[in-house]
C-alpha cells in the first residue's frame, strides 16, 4: 500500500463541489488547495458548471491526469459511485471524508465501499473523517483558514481517530511551538488505520516522534501495533480514551477483573516503551520534548532555578513521577560556588535543586549549566527562568541551549509564556530545548524521556 | 511449544462441558506445564481422604470437586488447616452432600507468601499475564502488574519490582526471601502454558500462588474455557 500520495499528492480531485452552494464542505477543500498549495486540483460534480471560474468536471474519467488523491465529500449513499468511478480511472489513493456509515449503524454501506477498495487495492483514509493536514502540501480538511491555527512545520505527526482532537491538538502545537510534519484524521479507520499509518511514518524521514489518539484496536491489533511501535526507532506516543469500563460486567475470575480493558492497555504499551500520555496535557508536553530528545534517560535531573520556591515545586513533582533528583556531593558544590558572580556566591544555595537567587544573572546559568552536564548522575538539566529577575537577558535562551548541544544532553525550561519574554523562548525552543509554560508540564517532558523505553 | 501440548488439550477436551477446568484436571494441566502443585489426591470416600493425609502428614487441606462450583470458597467448599481424622471426617462429611459432588481433594499445606498469578486472553492485545499479592484482599488493593505473553525473564523481573509489596518478596524484617528464580520459572512456564492454551481459554486463576525461598507453589487453579461458537 503506497500511502505517499496521499500526503504529498501532486493531482486532486475534489468531489462534492457545487457551484450553487458556497458552503459545502468540498467548496472549502477546493479553494484552500487551489489557493494555498502546491498541488493540481480539479472540482467533480455531475451537474458540471464553474466554480469561481474553473470548470467543474461531471467525473473523473474527464480530468486531464491520473488523480493522486481523490478528495470525497459526498452524501454517503453515493459514495460507491464515486469510489467506483476513482478505481477505473486509477487514482492513487482516496480521503472519504462523508459521514453516514458505521456509526450511524451503516456497517453494510461501509463494508461495501472497503471491500470494493481492498479489491481494487486503493487505500482510503475515513469515512466520517478530516482526512489529511500536511503543511505547505496538502489540507483535506473542510474548515475555513482563517478558523485554523496552524503549527510551525515541524516533526511530530498526529494520528486521530477523532478529528475533534485532532485539529485542537494543532492549536495547542501552535501554541507550545511545536512543529507539525503530518496530521492525519482516520475517522472510522475502515481500511487505513493505526497500524498503517505507524507503518508508513516509521520509515517518514520527515517523522521523528508518532502521536496517536486512540480510542480502541480490533481484535489482536493492540498486541500487533505495540510490537510494531516499540520496535519502530521512533518515539511513539498514545492518548487513550474510553479508559472507564462501559457498565459492569460479570467477570468470572479475579484475573479478569483486576486486568480490564484500559489495564491492559496501558501495561502492553509501558511494556514496549511506547509512551502513554494520560491526558492532552501530557500528550503536548511528551511530543514537545521527544520531538527534541528522542533518545531515552533514566531520569537524574538537575534543577536549576532563581527561586527556591520554583526549585521546591519541581522537585515534588519529580518526586509524584519517580524522577530522581540527586544530592550533589561537596567539592561539586564547590566548583558550582567557583562559577557565580561574587553578589551571587555567598548566598546561592547550591544542593539539587540549585537556586542562583534574585542576584543570578545570564552567565551564572550558563556555568552552573556546564558543571551539571559534566556530571554522570545528571542525565538531563531542568532550568526554571524567570525572566522578571532583573540579571536574566532575553539571550539567555540561546546561550543555554547551546551549552546543551555542547554536552549532547537534554535541556528542558520553563518560562511563564506572555509575549514579552517570546524572544527568551524562541532562542530555547528554536534551538531545539524544549519550553513548557509550567512546572509541571516542564517535569512531564523530562518524564516522557524516562518513559521512552520498555520497563 | 509445550511438548505436553496433546495430553493438556485432552484435559481440557474433557472439560468443555462445564465451561472450566475442575481443580484436580486444572493442577494436573499446570503440572504437564511444569508448574508446581502440592501433593494431592481426589478422595471419593473418607477413607482414601484419611489414608492420604496421614500419609501427608498433618495439617491438610480440603476443597469439594463439583462441576457446579466455581466458586468453592463461597459455599463454604474450602477449608484449610485441618488438624486431624476427625476434622477431616466433618469437613468430608459436609462436602458430600454439596451440589453436583464428585469428591475431595486433599492436599499438604504449602508454606510461603501468598500471590497471585494469573491470565486472560483479550480482545485487543492477546494473552496477557498477572502478577500480584494474592489473598482475599486482591481485589481490594490492587498490586498487580500486568504483561502481554510471551514472557521473557527480563518480564518477569519487572514484574516483581512492579509490585508496591515488592519488597515483602525481597525478605522484609528478617523474613525469607521469596526465590526469584522459581518465581520466574514459574512464570514463563504459566505463559507458554498460557501461549499454547490462548483459542480455548478466557483467563486462568493461580490465587494463591505460595512461594517461599525455596518453592512456588500453584495452591488453587481456575481455568475458565472459552464458549465455543
Amino acid at each position: 500500500m503506497d500511502l505517499k500520495p496521499l500526503f504529498e499528492p501532486q493531482s486532486m480531485a475534489v468531489f462534492g463541489v457545487s457551484s450553487s452552494n458556497d458552503r459545502h464542505p468540498a467548496n472549502e477543500i477546493f479553494n484552500k488547495n487551489r489557493l494555498r498549495y502546491p498541488v493540481r486540483v480539479y472540482g467533480v460534480n455531475p451537474r458540471g458548471g464553474t466554480l469561481n471560474g474553473e470548470t467543474i468536471y461531471r467525473g473523473i474519467s474527464e480530468i486531464p491526469e491520473q488523480v493522486d488523491l481523490a478528495v470525497i465529500a459526498v452524501r454517503a449513499d453515493l459514495v460507491p459511485e464515486v469510489l467506483s468511478g476513482c478505481i477505473e480511472a486509477q487514482a492513487r489513493c482516496a480521503a472519504i471524508i462523508s459521514g453516514g456509515f458505521k456509526e450511524v449503524g451503516r456497517q453494510d454501506l461501509q463494508d461495501r465501499i472497503t471491500d470494493m477498495a481492498r479489491e481494487a487495492a486503493l487505500p482510503f483514509v475515513g469515512p466520517n473523517c478530516l482526512g489529511i493536514y500536511v503543511p505547505s502540501h496538502v489540507d483535506t480538511f473542510f474548515l475555513p483558514s482563517e478558523r485554523m491555527v496552524k503549527p510551525l512545520i515541524g516533526n511530530v505527526s498526529f494520528v486521530s481517530q477523532s478529528g475533534g482532537i485532532l485539529v485542537d491538538h494543532l492549536i495547542k502545537f501552535a501554541q507550545e511551538g511545536i512543529g507539525l510534519s503530518k496530521a492525519v484524521s482516520i475517522g472510522n479507520k475502515a481500511l487505513i488505520g493505526e497500524l498503517d499509518l505507524l507503518a508508513f511514518l516509521s520509515d517518514d524521514p520527515a517523522t521523528r516522534v508518532i502521536a496517536f489518539y486512540v480510542e480502541g484496536f480490533g481484535r489482536n491489533e493492540g498486541r500487533e501495533f505495540v510490537l510494531k511501535a516499540g520496535a519502530c526507532g521512533k518515539p511513539v506516543i498514545v492518548l487513550k480514551s474510553g479508559k472507564s469500563p462501559g457498565g459492569s460486567r460479570a467477570v468470572s475470575s479475579h484475573t479478569a477483573s483486576l486486568a480490564g480493558d484500559y489495564a491492559s492497555f496501558s501495561a502492553a504499551l509501558s511494556q514496549y516503551g511506547i509512551v502513554e500520555a494520560k491526558n492532552d496535557l501530557e500528550l503536548v508536553s511528551f511530543c514537545e520534548s521527544l520531538s527534541a530528545y528522542p533518545k531515552p534517560i533514566e531520569g537524574r535531573v538537575g534543577i536549576v532555578s532563581v527561586s527556591g520556591g520554583h526549585g521546591a515545586m519541581a522537585v515534588d513533582a519529580c518526586a509524584l513521577q519517580g524522577i530522581q533528583v540527586p544530592t550533589l556531593t561537596e567539592s561539586v558544590q564547590e566548583q558550582l560556588r567557583k562559577g557565580l558572580n561574587p553578589s551571587a556566591q555567598g548566598i546561592a544555595s547550591l544542593t539539587n535543586p540549585i537556586d542562583l537567587t534574585g542576584s543570578g544573572v545570564d552567565d551564572d546559568f550558563v556555568n552552573t549549566a556546564k558543571t551539571l552536564f559534566s556530571l554522570d548522575e545528571i542525565d538531563c538539566v531542568l532550568a526554571l527562568l524567570l525572566p522578571y529577575i532583573p540579571g536574566i537577558t532575553s539571550d539567555l535562551g540561546a546561550k543555554l541551549s547551546s551549552v546543551a548541544k555542547q554536552y549532547g544532553k537534554p535541556l528542558i525550561a520553563y518560562v511563564p509564556r506572555v509575549d514579552k519574554y517570546d524572544m527568551l523562548i524562541e532562542g530555547l525552543e528554536l534551538n531545539g530545548s524544549p519550553v513548557s509554560p509550567s512546572i509541571e508540564g516542564a517535569v512531564l517532558m523530562v518524564e516522557a524521556l524516562r518513559r521512552n523505553r520498555p520497563c | 511449544m509445550l511438548e505436553s501440548r496433546p495430553e493438556i488439550l485432552s484435559l481440557i477436551e474433557t472439560s468443555q462441558e462445564y465451561g472450566w477446568v475442575l481443580e484436580p484436571d486444572a493442577k494436573r494441566v499446570f503440572s504437564l506445564a511444569g508448574l508446581e502443585v502440592p501433593r494431592f489426591t481426589v478422595a471419593k470416600t473418607l477413607d482414601e481422604a484419611i489414608l492420604f493425609a496421614q500419609a501427608t502428614g498433618y495439617p491438610v487441606v480440603a476443597k469439594v470437586v463439583s462441576p457446579r462450583i466455581v466458586h468453592k470458597s463461597d459455599v463454604g467448599g474450602v477449608v484449610a488447616g485441618i488438624p486431624d481424622d476427625k476434622h477431616l471426617s466433618e469437613v468430608f462429611r459436609r462436602f458430600q452432600v454439596m451440589d453436583g459432588f464428585l469428591g475431595v481433594l486433599v492436599e499438604e499445606m504449602v508454606p510461603g507468601i501468598e500471590l497471585i498469578a494469573g491470565a486472560k486472553i483479550d480482545l485487543q492485545f492477546g494473552p496477557m499475564i498477572l502478577l500480584g499479592m494474592g489473598g482475599t484482599g486482591v481485589e481490594i488493593y490492587r498490586d498487580v502488574c500486568l504483561k502481554m505473553a510471551p514472557l521473557a525473564a527480563r518480564d518477569v523481573e519487572g514484574m516483581i519490582t512492579g509490585l508496591k509489596a515488592h519488597k515483602l518478596l525481597e525478605g522484609y524484617r528478617g523474613a525469607e526471601p521469596v526465590s526469584k528464580e522459581k518465581l520466574t520459572e514459574t512464570l514463563i512456564s504459566f505463559s507458554s502454558l498460557v501461549m499454547a492454551l490462548e483459542d480455548r481459554i478466557e483467563s486462568i486463576d493461580i490465587n494463591p500462588l505460595f512461594c517461599s525461598s525455596s518453592r512456588c507453589v500453584a495452591a488453587d487453579a481456575r481455568i475458565m474455557l472459552k464458549k465455543r461458537a
